[in-house]
């Protein structure tokens, strides 16, 4: 039972950090550059992709049996496009202004590669549980990065966060920040720290491994 | 050179020296760039000096940061940081904030040399990279011009210098349009003598023709410029905008002008010939000047800015290893 326990937090961490779908896998670029102008923005796209991700990873493994082989990449995405309409129309019922900025990337959601790949990945080939897990940890990495990216645009080039001023109103708002090539600035940035952050942690992994060896052979 | 054995010599061809080194190549630019620079003080008073020691700070340190990081000390003595700095601030405006130079300084560097590899690795040239980043993230205060100090006191700073980070300048001042501007939405020409002995608004670096002209001439005759890109790029203005002013004299701007004002000698002479982001062989080089050329006149005449040189050089900068890779040589015997 410990064992088990301990590979449902595997799945669910792994998706935050190591296995970080917009910092390490790269995916979902499309709705990662263009609703994070602001950090509201972010954070409802990226309940929206948490609420499509579960749903389908929870149902694809349900049916996975039932599922041919041979169609299975259409069954995946008529079962993702079926949340995506249902998150489409609870926000536009719930946060019509939110809904409207969005505007087109929340029927796009559909062809986030992440969540198709979670479902061909992991979700087939695994317990419900874990499928529902796995598909929180992804989400949830995914949210981290949508929303890191929308607060430091947002700060940057509005003054505020989530609308709330921050700097008064004498502040200078860096116009490049809501716009796309801040977008790919912000990310680029964040990309290269979070590279940096992983290559000295694997440095200090092989020091700790060499002292050992040297220990040991002592 | 550490030599071992001092009888026996050992060393690769080229055996003859000509003694030109990164850094002297460096400090020949920064003296050629002087009387420019002494040009600005005087026009635009302490407040310049703000600028471009901000501008250069930014640079430095950005430079010694990433140098301390690498562990790699010798980058910074070869003085490329104090130059890209120093051309970054003669392209910003003489009323800008300095947190917003010094901001530009480390974009310079950090964005447009460390992020590629050093020097030498870059495609595009950091000074126009530092200030392409400012104009797009600040376009109101790059784009607000002071007027000259006239009889003010050299010590007077426009209170618009001095604005604290991340806060807006305080307007204090008349601005008034740069010659370009004045060309493009007045239809007003300013006259010739003025462009050439420096007394516009504009930029830092930008206002005396005549002594960007005596610099270059000093670099030329050091060997530190290839003549061929200013020259295409001067030549390729002054026929595209010879043509248009046969079509419409009054709409367009004659090519003395054209070669005068705005950013055209500081960028034609100074940034399109850095030799990290420009073609290698002659056929190249007049290529990538008479793009530059070709571009600069689309952007002010047909464009929606004023001025185009910036953008025209980076443009052909992104274009120059396609150039690069279609003018190489024939290898000799095949």
């Amino acid at each position: 039972m410990a064992e088990n326990q301990n590979e449902s937090y595997e799945t669910f961490f792994r998706g935050i950090w190591r296995d970080n779908p917009v910092f390490v896998q790269v995916l979902g670029m499309c709705p990662m550059l263009a609703v994070t102008n602001s950090a509201i923005n972010a954070v409802a796209m990226g309940m929206a992709t948490l609420f499509v991700l579960v749903g389908s990873s929870f149902l694809v493994s349900s049916f996975k049996q039932w599922i041919p082989k041979q169609v299975r990449i259409s069954a995946f995405i008529i079962i993702i496009a079926t949340f995506v309409t249902v998150a489409d129309y609870t926000l536009l019922a719930l946060v019509p202004k939110v809904h409207k900025e969005l505007g087109a990337f929340i029927p796009l959601i559909v062809a986030n590669c992440m969540i198709l790949g979670r479902q061909e990945a992991f979700a087939s080939r695994n317990t419900v549980r874990l499928a529902v897990l796995d598909a929180m940890g992804m989400a949830g990495g995914f949210m981290v990065a949508l929303f890191s990216l929308g607060a430091i645009r947002e700060i940057l080039g509005n003054g505020s966060l989530f609308g709330v001023d921050l700097f008064g109103e004498h502040f200078e708002p860096w116009v490049i920040m809501i716009l796309p090539p801040g977008g790919f600035l912000t990310l680029g940035l964040i990309l290269l720290f979070f590279n940096w952050v992983t290559q000295q942690k694997d440095k200090f992994i092989e020091q700790v491994a060499e002292a050992e060896r040297v220990a040991s052979d002592g | 050179m550490k030599q071992k054995d001092p009888d026996l010599l050992l060393m690769h061809a080229p055996l003859l020296r000509q003694g030109m080194t990164t850094p002297g190549a460096m400090r020949d630019v920064i003296y050629a760039l002087t009387p420019v620079t002494l040009a600005a003080l005087w026009f635009f008073g302490l407040g310049a000096l703000l600028v471009l020691g901000a501008s250069i700070a930014g640079a430095v340190l950005t430079e010694w940061f990433f140098a301390l990081a690498q562990k790699r000390g010798e980058s910074l003595l070869d003085a490329s940081a104090i130059l890209t700095g120093l051309l970054l601030g003669l392209t910003l405006p003489p009323g800008l904030p300095i947190w917003m130079a010094f901001l530009g300084g480390v974009v310079a560097i950090g964005l447009g040399k460390v992020i590629w590899g050093g020097l030498g690795h870059n495609l595009f040239n950091p000074a126009l990279l530092g200030r392409a980043f400012l104009l797009a993230t600040f376009p109101i205060p790059m784009t607000t011009w002071t007027p000259l100090r006239g009889s003010e006191s050299f010590f007077h700073v426009s209170a618009s210098n001095l604005a604290l980070p991340f806060m807006q300048a305080k307007v204090d001042m008349v601005s008034s349009a740069s010659p370009l501007g004045l060309m493009k939405f007045e239809q007003e020409v300013t006259p010739l003598t003025n462009l050439m002995f420096g007394n516009t608004l504009g930029s830092l670096g930008e206002t005396s023709g005549v002594l960007l002209l005596l610099g270059g001439i000093y670099l030329w005759i050091r060997r530190d410029l290839d003549w061929r890109i200013p020259v295409s790029i001067m030549l390729a203005v002054v026929v595209f905008s010879g043509c248009l002013t046969l079509v419409d004299a009054v709409r367009f701007p004659s090519p003395l002008f054209s070669i005068f004002s705005g950013g055209l000698l500081l960028g034609a002479i100074y940034m399109a010939t850095d030799p990290v982001t420009s073609p290698l062989t002659p056929r190249g080089t007049w290529i990538f000047g008479i793009g530059i050329g070709a571009l600069v006149v689309l952007i002010r005449v047909f464009g929606g800015l004023p001025e185009g040189v910036m953008y025209a050089i980076l443009l052909m900068n992104a274009a120059t290893p396609l150039i690069d890779r279609y003018t190489q040589p024939r290898i000799f015997g095949r």
